[in-house]
């Protein structure tokens, strides 16, 4: 346990020298991460303020404040895993870290975690700037705000699984991309990335709320905004609870069976 | 092929091996497909399966602190065994024991005395200073902090490191880069190192100073060393016994003088004559001329004949007599085994 710490020290330490160096990038990738819901948020304002200053239950400054949580909530669970691994298998990176004796899911956990609490601070000044341009309104109850943080950290780690399992496709085969644009989109659709899920046809609902998207974005900012009840919030933790039960082990078992191909075929 | 008893001292003689393969092989399928669109259509439906053995039912041990030259041409099924021997693939068939693990289980306890270095891969971080991965091995092997501090300042002398600690590793040149990849995959000493052509691309005096490195950190640590090398010198340097595969199977697995024996029919010999312009086609073949200095190839068990008579008919100057370069008798034993 010292030694996994030390590790994630030591990571922590690699990730903010590497985005040190990657400053200029940095900055655009943060600017893309608040462009998208930017735009969403400005589309559904007009939408709202044409159709008599609300949409289904939404009002513009509900839009506003929607947008601006899901913001953070996004660049909380975000990973670029999926973009990664191909170029890991590809590239043999993947053989120095198969030859490591630690499990290389530590690295990565590690390095996201860093990368997040060093753009996170920022991500909430932006927060508050837009918050206040947007007029944003936000009056959450003191147990949407406690239950909000283990609703985020299950949202983090059910994508973190998720995404990490996906990515493990780079095992067979090389073209992943077709893989990540599909996720993505259904990722845009279902997660209430690109409108809040209660403005979506029943039928969406249901599979969003199914299928882990929902619990991984919509549902805390759901939560944060005072639109669940207490027993909703609750129910969504435990359907959280299970997502992150069921994606470790998928996890398992795709990287075991991703590993024996990748040992049969060469690295 | 050549079974071979090896001779070792009476020391190392009751130790079990470092290394212990025995008829190893590793067939992999690929699917085939040929060129054309009908037969990219075809190839959506049903893909031809073909098998290729890379490596064909090798044997060969390798004694703890041995250093082994392992030679072939390319695709002979050099990395592939090494990557066996690593734990990277799964065999598909045969023994493989290193250190007394078997090395596709990946357990920690043997990764941890392992080490692959892949002269055209990089474990280092490209856009920041060596000295970060150099730390992050630290905590991934869990090297205590003054073991750790006292291994890197070896490190650091023997491989004159010190101006590229800091430096981001994409500003490195490809030597100084491979001598870090050297440390780094070396910090956790490990006593068995797999070197897949650690000199590849290097020039000489960098590939000289990564030789005599290697050289030293098997006299120190008594680490059993497995090396593939283009460069024979570095064989030569390092290697009194080379393992030679080819197309998957052993060839030859002895003492490098006598793989030189063994595959060599010929000898060189060198003369300095005072009178340039004797003719010496009737002694051997001559190789070139130059200066009144002749290069001949002879019949080995001529050579002492041919060299009487030279010194006897001839104004000579200078003679010596040479094995022919190693390059040219493993091109030679090649070249057998691929008529």
């Amino acid at each position: 346990m010292k030694a996994l710490a030390e590790l994630y020290a030591q990571q922590f330490k690699t990730t903010l020298a590497m985005m040190f160096q990657y400053r200029a990038s940095l900055v655009i990738w943060m600017i893309g991460q608040v462009l998208e819901p930017l735009v969403y948020l400005i589309v559904w304002s007009v939408v709202s303020v044409s159709s008599g200053g609300s949409v289904g239950g939404y009002t513009t400054g509900d839009f506003a404040a929607y947008f601006i949580v899901l913001m953070l909530v996004n660049q909380f669970t975000y990973t670029w895993i999926m973009h990664e691994f191909e170029y890991r298998v590809r590239e043999g990176n993947l053989s120095f870290a198969l030859l490591k004796p630690v499990h290389p899911i530590h690295s990565d956990i590690a390095d996201n975690v860093s990368s997040k609490l060093i753009t996170l601070p920022i991500m909430i000044l932006i927060a508050a700037g837009l918050a206040l341009a947007f007029h944003a309104s936000l009056s959450p109850t003191l147990w949407a705000v406690a239950l909000f943080i283990p609703a985020l950290l299950l949202a983090f780690i059910v994508r973190f699984l998720l995404e990490w399992t996906l990515a493990l496709a780079a095992f067979w085969t090389t073209r992943v991309s077709a893989i990540n644009q599909s996720y993505f989109l259904l990722m845009l659709f279902l997660s209430g990335q690109m409108a809040p899920l209660t403005l979506l046809p029943y039928p969406v609902q249901v599979v969003a709320g199914t299928l882990p998207f929902r619990w991984m974005i919509g549902f805390p900012v759901e939560l944060l905004l005072g639109r669940l009840s207490l027993a909703e919030a609750l129910q969504g933790l435990g359907i959280q609870a299970v997502w992150v039960l069921a994606g470790f082990v998928l996890l398992r078992i795709v990287w075991r069976a991703g590993v024996k191909v990748y040992s049969a075929v060469g690295a | 092929m050549e079974t071979r008893k090896r001779a070792v001292d009476g020391k190392q003689k009751a130790t079990s091996p470092a290394i212990h393969i025995k008829d190893l092989r590793k067939v992999y399928i690929v699917s085939r497909q040929e060129a054309g669109t009908r037969a990219a259509l075809q190839g959506l439906v049903q893909r031809r399966r073909l098998e290729i053995p890379a490596v064909d039912g090798i044997s060969f041990d390798l004694a703890p602190g041995e250093i082994v030259g392992f030679l072939g041409p390319n695709g002979a099924g050099k990395t592939t065994t090494l990557k066996m021997l690593s734990g990277l693939l799964h065999p598909t068939a045969g023994e493989v024991t290193v250190l007394g693990y078997i090395p596709w289980k990946r357990e920690r306890a043997f990764l941890r005395q392992i080490t692959l270095v892949m002269g055209q891969r990089n474990q280092l971080v490209w856009d920041i200073p060596a000295l970060h991965s150099f730390e992050l091995n630290r905590a991934i092997y869990r090297i205590p902090q003054e073991d750790y501090r006292r291994i890197l300042d070896e490190l650091t002398e023997l491989l004159e490191l010190g101006p590229l600690l800091n430096k981001p590793v994409r500003n490195l040149s490809l030597g100084e880069r491979m001598k870090c990849e050297i440390a780094a995959a070396l910090l956790h000493r490990p006593s068995v190192v797999f070197l897949d052509e650690p000199t590849i691309g290097l020039d000489v005096t960098m590939q000289r100073r990564i030789r005599a490195f290697i050289s030293e950190y098997n006299r120190r640590f008594g680490a059993t060393v497995l090396l593939t090398s283009h460069y024979m010198a570095d064989v030569e340097a390092l290697c009194r016994r080379v393992v030679v595969i080819h197309h998957g199977r052993l060839l030859f697995d002895g003492d490098l003088s006598r793989l030189v024996q063994k595959f060599t029919a010929h000898k060189t010999i060198i003369v300095q004559l005072g009178d340039s312009r004797a003719d010496l086609r009737s002694y051997g073949e001559v190789v070139s001329y130059a200066d009144g200095r002749f290069t001949l190839r002879v019949p080995k068990a001529k050579t002492a004949r041919v060299t009487e008579r030279l010194l006897a008919d001839l104004p000579v100057i200078d003679l010596l007599v040479e094995d022919p370069p190693i390059e040219e008798v493993i091109e030679r034993v090649f070249a057998q085994e691929n008529p």
